[in-house]
């Protein structure tokens, strides 16, 4: 049972990562690129955690919060330099 | 042997949960017609599946390994903290920029400060500096206002 639960949710989070590489080719705005990039960094880490259950091991989770990091402070400071036109002020 | 088999059908309600919130997240996001409500997809559904993956991978692994998890604690917390923030900055950028926007979105970018739709950012708005120029505040008084 928690193997077809994996598959599915694997494929689904897969399905979302194409969705999310679409808007952020196609997406008309730079606000919606940006959208698009913090989306991408959130899916991957669920794929990370997705892949650490399906290896039984808690060696990635550590890799998924370093994306979580670098994924809030780049869209901060990509929205900073958007808004005012320089990242440190 | 029942408990097992009772967590193990709760961890996959929690996968499929998970993954069909981040799936209807990103097509929000990919489907919607402006970038007011393409904002909503990612910042509610996504992080609501987010934390319903994490949530069973803790329950997994903390069965698995009978000892407290940490990391998937700290991931859940740092991503709904982090959530709200980035997306009050992607409106904000999306109001400086005055990207077009359906009828249908309501709140107009004039009903806002001036200061946050401006074409160019003002220095600190909240605290009303004046912009210092020379010909505001000149450097020396003029000599016919000086009385002698």
């Amino acid at each position: 049972m928690l193997d077809i639960a994996l598959k599915i949710s694997l494929t689904l989070v897969m399905i979302a990562l194409v969705l999310n590489a679409y808007r952020l080719t196609v997406g008309p705005g730079l606000p919606d690129r940006i959208l698009a990039l913090d989306t991408m960094y959130v899916n991957s880490i669920a794929l990370i955690v997705l892949l650490g259950l399906w290896l039984g091991t808690k060696t990635y989770f550590e890799a998924a919060l370093l994306i979580a990091m670098l994924g809030f402070i780049s869209t901060v400071a990509v929205c900073k330099y958007l808004l005012r036109g320089d990242i440190i002020e | 042997m029942t408990l097992f088999v009772f967590l193990e059908a709760l961890i996959s309600l929690f996968l499929i949960a998970g993954g069909a919130f981040i799936f209807i997240g990103s097509l929000g996001m990919t489907h919607l017609r402006d970038f007011y409500m393409r904002l909503h997809g990612p910042t509610k559904a996504t992080t609501m599946g987010i934390g319903c993956t994490l949530i069973a991978s803790m329950l997994y692994f903390g069965v698995l390994d009978n000892e407290p998890v940490v990391q998937e604690m700290l991931i859940t917390l740092f991503l709904f903290i982090t959530a709200p923030v980035s997306a009050h900055l992607l409106a904000k950028t999306g109001l400086h920029l005055r990207l077009r926007h359906v009828d249908k979105t309501r709140g107009r970018p004039v009903e806002l400060h001036p200061e946050e739709v401006g074409e160019t950012p003002i220095p600190h708005p909240a605290q009303g500096h004046e912009p210092v120029t020379h010909e505001r505040t000149p450097l020396r008084e003029p000599a016919a206002d000086r009385r002698d």
